[in-house]
C-alpha cells in the first residue's frame, strides 16, 4: 500500500497513536498493574486478552484516567496523559465504552446519546449513528436502561462515535449478548476499522477478537506476557488456550 | 358548608394562604437541599444559616449601601451563593471520599459559626426591614384579603421551583447534572468537568436558600436564629419528599405547607407537629420518601 494511503486521520501510521510503557496501577493499597507495555498504531484494532482478574479492565481504566493511582507512561496522540484527569484525556480524543456499558438510568436514550460533548471534529452525525444502529432511533425517548443489552451496547458505542474520539476503548463489548448481536457488534467494529478508527478491545471471547483484531496482547497478573499477531493466531492456538485457561 | 364546620371562609382561606407561603419557603429550601444532596451527597446543615444570610445581606445592602429590596433580590443570592462556592472549595470538597456523616458535621459546625458571629454582632431581637412600597397593600378577593407581598412570595417561589425543575429535567445542562449525580466517574471520562459542576451546583443551591432569605426579610423576624428554626422542618420535608428528589422537594414543600395550614384551622394544637408526624409515617411505610428511589 502506498505511504499516502497509510495516513489515517492525518496521523502517520509509523508513529503509535497510543504507546503504553511500564504502566502500573493501584486500587487503594492493592497493586494490580505491574508494568503494562503495548502500543497501537493509527487504524489498528488490538485486543487485550486474558483471564478474569488479569488486569484488562483495570488497564482500560488506567488509560482513561479513571484509575487515578497509576504511574509509568501513556502517550496518546503525542501527549503524555499519565498525570491528566479523565476529562482532559477524553478531550484529547480517547473514547471509553465501559464493561457495564455505562448507560444512565436517569437519562433518556437521546440524552444518553447526546451526553458526551464533541471533543474533535470528525465525529459521526446522528444520521450516521442511526444508520449503524437503527434500533436506537426508534427508542430515543425511552429510558436508557430500558433498552435490551444489545441496544445498550449500541448506544454506548454510538454516543462515543458522536464525539469525534479517534481512539475507542471498548471493554468487553460482547459480554452477555446473543450471538446475533455479537455478530452485529463485530460487523460494526470492522466497519469502524475500515473508516480509520483505532480501537483497543478487551475480550475474553478470542474467537470474536480474532475476527476483528490485528494483534492480541495477552495480559496476566497485571502484565503483558505475550503478543500474538492475528495472522499467527492459528499457529499459536494451543498457547493461547493455555493462557486463557480454555 | 364552612359554617357547618364552624369555620368561616376567611379563616380557612387565610390559613391556607399562610400555609402556601410557608410551603413556598419549604419548597425553595428543600429544593436547594435536594439538589446539593443529589450531586454532592452532602446533607447541607448550613442551609438554614445560608437562608438567614440571604435575609441579612438584604438588610445590609439597604442599611450600609442604600440598595433597595429590588437590588437585593439578585445581589443577595449572588453574594451568598459565592460564599457557598468558597465554602465548597475550602472545606466540603475535602470530604467527598468520606462518609455522609462528616459532611453533616462540618456543615452543622459552619452553621453554628455563622449564627454565632451574627448573634454576637446583631443580637437576637430582630432587625427591621419593610415591605417594598410597590408590593404593599393587598387585594380583596371577596372571600379573603390577599396581601400583595404574600402573593409575590408564592409567585416567585413557584417560578423559581418549576424553572429549576425544568432546567434539571428538560435541558442539556440538566442531563449533565443528572449524569454526574448518577455516575460522576463516567461523566468525567466523557470530558465533562464534574468538579466544576459540583461547585456551581452547591453555589446554586445556596443561592436558592439566600433567595428565600430575601423573600423572608420583610415578613419574618430578621434574626440570626431564623434559619435554625426553619431548617428542621425543611429537613422533614426533604425526608418526606425523598432525599435528592427535585420534584419531591417541590411538591412536598408546597403540599406540606398547605397541610400545616389546614391543621391550623381544624386542630391548631397539632400544627407544629403535623409535618413530623407525616415524616414518621412516611419513614415507616416508604423509607425512601414519597418521590425517592430505593437504592
Amino acid at each position: 500500500m502506498a505511504e499516502a494511503a497509510l495516513k489515517v486521520q492525518g496521523t502517520d501510521v509509523a508513529t503509535p497513536l497510543l504507546k503504553v510503557s511500564n504502566l502500573e496501577g493501584w486500587y487503594g493499597e492493592s497493586h494490580v498493574l505491574h508494568g503494562i507495555d503495548f502500543e497501537v498504531r493509527p487504524g489498528e484494532v488490538v485486543t487485550l486478552l486474558g483471564r478474569n482478574g488479569a488486569g484488562k479492565t483495570t488497564t482500560m481504566k488506567a488509560l482513561m484516567g479513571i484509575l487515578t493511582k497509576r504511574k509509568g507512561s501513556v502517550v496518546f496522540d503525542g501527549h503524555e496523559t499519565i498525570g491528566l484527569p479523565a476529562r482532559a484525556i477524553a478531550k484529547l480524543g480517547m473514547g471509553y465504552v465501559p464493561e457495564e456499558r455505562g448507560i444512565f438510568s436517569s437519562l433518556s436514550v437521546e440524552e444518553n446519546l447526546m451526553l458526551p460533548p464533541r471533543v474533535k471534529p470528525g465525529g459521526l452525525s446522528l444520521d450516521q449513528i442511526f444508520e449503524l444502529f437503527p434500533n436506537i432511533k426508534e427508542r430515543l425517548s425511552s429510558q436508557g436502561t430500558k433498552l435490551s443489552g444489545g441496544e445498550q451496547q449500541m448506544l454506548a458505542i454510538g454516543r462515543i462515535l458522536r464525539t469525534g474520539a479517534n481512539l475507542l476503548l471498548l471493554d468487553e463489548p460482547t459480554e452477555g449478548l446473543a450471538p446475533v448481536i455479537v455478530q452485529q457488534i463485530g460487523a460494526t467494529i470492522a466497519r469502524l476499522k475500515a473508516e480509520g478508527f483505532t480501537i483497543v478491545l478487551v475480550e475474553q471471547n478470542f474467537h470474536f477478537a480474532s475476527s476483528v483484531a490485528d494483534r492480541h496482547y495477552v495480559v496476566e497478573q497485571g502484565k503483558v506476557i505475550d503478543t500474538i499477531q492475528n495472522a499467527e493466531l492459528e499457529a499459536n492456538i494451543d498457547k493461547l488456550h493455555a493462557y486463557l485457561g480454555v | 358548608m364552612f359554617e357547618l364546620l364552624g369555620i368561616t371562609p376567611q379563616a380557612l382561606f387565610g390559613q391556607l394562604l399562610l400555609g402556601l407561603i410557608n410551603g413556598s419557603f419549604y419548597a425553595m429550601l428543600s429544593l436547594g437541599l435536594a439538589i446539593i444532596f443529589g450531586l454532592l451527597n452532602i446533607i447541607n446543615f448550613t442551609h438554614g444559616a445560608q437562608y438567614m444570610l440571604g435575609a441579612f445581606v438584604t438588610w445590609a445592602l439597604l442599611h450600609y449601601f442604600g440598595l433597595s429590596y429590588w437590588w437585593a433580590l439578585p445581589l443577595a443570592p449572588l453574594i451568598v451563593g459565592a460564599s457557598g462556592i468558597v465554602i465548597e472549595k475550602l472545606f466540603i470538597s475535602r470530604l467527598y471520599h468520606l462518609d455522609h456523616l462528616y459532611g453533616l458535621l462540618l456543615t452543622f459546625g459552619l452553621a453554628l459559626i455563622i449564627q454565632g458571629v451574627l448573634r454576637n454582632n446583631f443580637g437576637i431581637s430582630g432587625l427591621p426591614y419593610s415591605i417594598p412600597p410597590q408590593l404593599s397593600g393587598g387585594q380583596n378577593l371577596g372571600f379573603m384579603f390577599l396581601p400583595n407581598y404574600r402573593a409575590w412570595i408564592i409567585l416567585v417561589s413557584v417560578i423559581v421551583c418549576f424553572g429549576t425543575w425544568f432546567v434539571i429535567e428538560k435541558t442539556r445542562l440538566g442531563a449533565y447534572l443528572r449524569a454526574a449525580t448518577e455516575n460522576p466517574t463516567l461523566t468525567g471520562a466523557f470530558g465533562l468537568n464534574v468538579p466544576l459542576m459540583i461547585t456551581l451546583t452547591y453555589g446554586f443551591g445556596v443561592a436558592l436558600a439566600a433567595l428565600a432569605g430575601v423573600l423572608a426579610a420583610p415578613i419574618y423576624s430578621l434574626n440570626p436564629n431564623m434559619g435554625a428554626e426553619l431548617i428542621i422542618v425543611v429537613f422533614a420535608v426533604v425526608v418526606i419528599g425523598g432525599m435528592g428528589s427535585i420534584l419531591g422537594a417541590i411538591v412536598t414543600g408546597f403540599g406540606l405547607g398547605l397541610v400545616e395550614g389546614l391543621t391550623r384551622v381544624f386542630y391548631p394544637e397539632g400544627s407544629a407537629v403535623v409535618i413530623f408526624v407525616i415524616m414518621a409515617i412516611v419513614l415507616l411505610i416508604k423509607p425512601a420518601g414519597l418521590f425517592g428511589r430505593t437504592a
